[in-house]
């Protein structure tokens, strides 16, 4: 049955630019992790910096976080969105020209950075260091997207606007505010340029853009994932509506102040910082709200993770989710962030909600993305068994081993010898950080790995449905029936 | 547009039958942290301590260049150490792009924080003040080496030379990349002219005579030279007294 109404969507709705994106997101996890893996191996062993400036760290950490967030993140974001945009409206995509311009656009940004970044040339803010022509063109090629969305829920069929395109629509709306404030900057040249903010506006400016793109980008738009592909993978309505308002609407106002909290005793005024730490605080009520809501759509159906590999991805994305939605606030109070910024405890914060999170509902989504769009099964359904362990141990070992070195380097800076002198030096501090750095790299080359599977697993797939004939099949099939 | 003739019930069932109500609504309710957080920032007096305390920022920028060659070709410097917070010098600037250039800021943080362990290490607190005209901050969020805000005078120039190109021949710790690329690099008169103006437009106070002085104080300078007059002004502009409450 479930086969023959993706025959119907097969011809009714612009599945082509979804499948396009799909393959690019797998494509760009294995390059972005990839190139993470590197970096991480670039701080344990510092000699694989080869003296070489294109893969010296600081020139290549950018191309990694471009390379995961707006390569993998962003082109799973539009694959899913343009999929549950059409399937929860009943209606094709409002333009299809426009759906190609975001495609080609969007992998023109990244090709564009995967060039631009190791030669030097950012802005140096975090997350927002492609130059300003690419900016421009990120701003054209995102209100393409966003409005293409937006026409195509205006023309929908169905009366009420579905719980995931709200959390999409959020986070379009907001990476437009984002994205225009923070890039603002006066060219100094084809490829530089300073931001026309300085100092203290400009650390607040830059950590409301970093914040909101992990809560917009990274968070409301994967939430829009969540709240279409885990009810539909479990075959069971979402847990509660009601909470999904609330998740809803909480996030929206919430999730902007907390940008403040990255900037927790410095020179940034005191009450902004507090005020961020606050909302902060508040804002595990919506986030665990959002997380039970998904997982208690399982209720009753829990039997399924035991055969279900696919929801056992998005279940233990919600897992991961609700950990760093935790620990998250945890650490914007200002006892406990005077220990942990600056360390490697941040890093193990964003990759427990970036590998766990993030990657997680993004594996899930795909995977059954790809049976709906290649109209087969996976070509290997034990290979995707396996790829969900990998990814499980790679994480928890980074994890586990930035939750060490970031604590062990706050106490170290901190610590006091019996003759009330500093108890050890910087360096000994980056000594002491050897064996987890390259445990970390350890746990990100498990998790490499399990994405390489993934990519072998859905170009297989692919071929196994374009030899078989599936794809044709689907779409040529002349009076399909509505079960 | 498929909204049925069934009248709403309520605000939220309106909102999600109407897509522009929706649109218009979030786009609202999405608007009122940054505005809360950021606006003030620009506006309250006491943000920036230069206010109250005038005497951290050295009066004279934009009325005289901070350094000038005279007619021997020998460096003439209106500004000393300690005499406040000005604009960066064409030499610094270049270095400080070259600091962004290599993302320096992805490991070095410029921002003390007021505790004890810090201020033993790296010395008085950072003010707001401090960073007024840099343009992007370069707080950074991370230190897996060590702050960078007070680094200037610490070490002599010559240590800074060899620990860029070699970071193990002098902490043979340091898992810091080595950059001996920048004795390579000449630097471009013209190009840091250009900066020097753009910095202007967005309010950075260089004279005319900063900006005719540049290609002759950058003559023969290499990127190494830049990188070191970066690092070696840092945190030294201003005079703080450790008895003056800069921030409560």
């Amino acid at each position: 049955m479930e086969l023959t109404t993706d025959r119907v969507a097969e011809q009714k709705y612009n599945f082509e630019v979804v499948r396009w994106f799909t393959v690019m997101a797998v494509v760009y996890l294995v390059v972005g992790a990839a190139v993470g893996v590197y970096i991480a191996a670039e701080l344990a062993w510092p000699a694989l910096n080869f003296d070489n400036p294109l893969i010296s760290f600081g020139r290549l950490r950018p191309v990694h976080t471009n390379a995961v967030i707006f390569a993998f993140g962003g082109c799973t974001l539009m694959a899913t969105a343009f999929y549950t945009v059409q399937r929860t409206c009943g209606v094709r995509l409002w333009s299809d020209k426009l759906a190609w311009y975001t495609f080609w656009g969007w992998n023109l940004i990244i090709a564009l950075a995967v060039i631009t970044l190791p030669l030097g040339l950012t802005q140096s803010k975090e997350y927002a260091e492609l130059e300003w022509p690419i900016d421009i063109l990120i701003a054209v090629v995102w209100l393409a997207f966003t409005l293409n969305f937006i026409m195509t829920i205006a023309n929908r069929k169905t009366s009420h606007i579905y719980v995931s395109n709200w959390f999409f629509l959020g986070m379009m709306i907001m990476i437009v505010y984002l994205h225009v404030v923070n890039s603002m900057a006066i060219p100094v040249g084809l490829f530089k340029s300073y931001s026309v903010f300085s100092g203290v506006q400009d650390a607040m400016i830059q950590w409301w853009w970093g914040h909101n793109a992990v809560g917009f980008y990274l968070t409301s738009g994967f939430l829009g994932i969540m709240y279409y592909f885990v009810p539909k993978q479990a075959n069971r309505p979402i847990y509660s509506y009601r909470l999904s308002v609330i998740h809803f609407w909480a996030l929206m106002f919430g999730y902007v102040w907390l940008g403040a909290h990255h900037l927790q005793y410095t020179a940034l005024p005191d009450w902004t910082g507090s005020l961020g730490a606050a909302v902060s605080l508040a804002m595990i009520i919506p986030s665990w709200g959002g997380a039970v809501n998904g997982m208690m759509t399982l209720s009753g159906a829990w039997d399924k993770l035991r055969t279900d590999y696919v929801l056992r991805f998005l279940i233990i994305a919600l897992a991961f989710y609700a950990m760093s939605t935790f620990e998250g606030p945890v650490m914007s109070l200002k006892t406990v962030n005077a220990l942990s910024h600056y360390t490697d405890w941040t890093i193990g914060h964003v990759h427990s909600g970036a590998l766990g999170w993030v990657a997680g509902i993004s594996i899930g989504a795909i995977y059954h993305l790809m049976t709906r769009l290649w109209h087969t099964r996976m070509w290997s359904e034990s290979l995707v068994n396996l790829h969900f362990w990998t990814a499980t141990i790679g994480t928890v070992i980074y994890v586990v081993a930035m939750w060490v070195a970031g604590i062990m380097q706050g106490m170290m800076w901190r610590a006091y010898d019996e003759y009330g002198t500093l108890a050890n030096t910087f360096v000994e501090s980056v000594a002491a950080m050897h064996p987890y750095y390259a445990m970390r790299a350890v746990g990100g080359a498990i998790f490499l790995l399990g994405a390489v599977i993934m990519l072998f697993n859905v170009l297989m797939t692919v071929f196994k449905s374009l030899l078989k004939g599936d794809l044709r099949a689907a779409r040529s099939d002349a009076t399909p029936a509505l079960a | 547009m498929a909204d049925n003739k069934t009248p709403p019930k309520g605000l939220q069932d309106f909102l999600e039958r109407n897509i522009w109500g929706l649109v218009i609504a979030t786009a609202i309710v999405l608007s009122v942290g940054g505005i809360v957080e950021i606006v003030p920032l620009f506006m309250l007096k006491n943000t920036e301590e230069a206010n109250r305390f005038p005497e951290i920022v050295w009066q004279e920028a934009g009325t005289l260049p901070i350094v000038a060659m005279d007619e021997n070709g020998r460096e003439q410097w209106n500004w000393k150490a300690g005499d406040g917070i000005r604009p960066y010098t064409a030499l610094e600037l270049a270095g400080r792009d070259i600091y962004q250039r290599e993302g320096c800021y992805l490991c070095h943080s410029q921002m003390v924080r007021p505790f004890r362990d810090e201020r033993e290490r790296y010395g008085h607190y950072s003010l707001a003040s401090e960073s007024m005209f840099d343009h992007p901050f370069q707080w950074g969020s991370k230190r897996t080496g060590p702050d960078m805000a007070r680094v200037g005078g610490k070490y002599s120039d010559q240590w800074h030379r060899e620990h860029l190109r070699e970071p193990r021949a002098v902490v043979p710790e340091s898992i810091m990349p080595a950059y001996p690329w920048l004795d390579e690099q000449p630097l471009n008169g013209r190009r840091m002219q250009r900066h020097m103006r753009g910095l202007r437009l967005v309010g950075v106070p260089y004279s005319d005579a900063d900006i005719e002085a540049t290609p002759g104080l950058l003559e023969g300078k290499t990127g190494m030279d830049a990188m070191v007059a970066y690092l070696q002004v840092l945190g030294t502009m201003a005079t703080l007294d450790p008895n003056v409450a800069y921030r409560e």
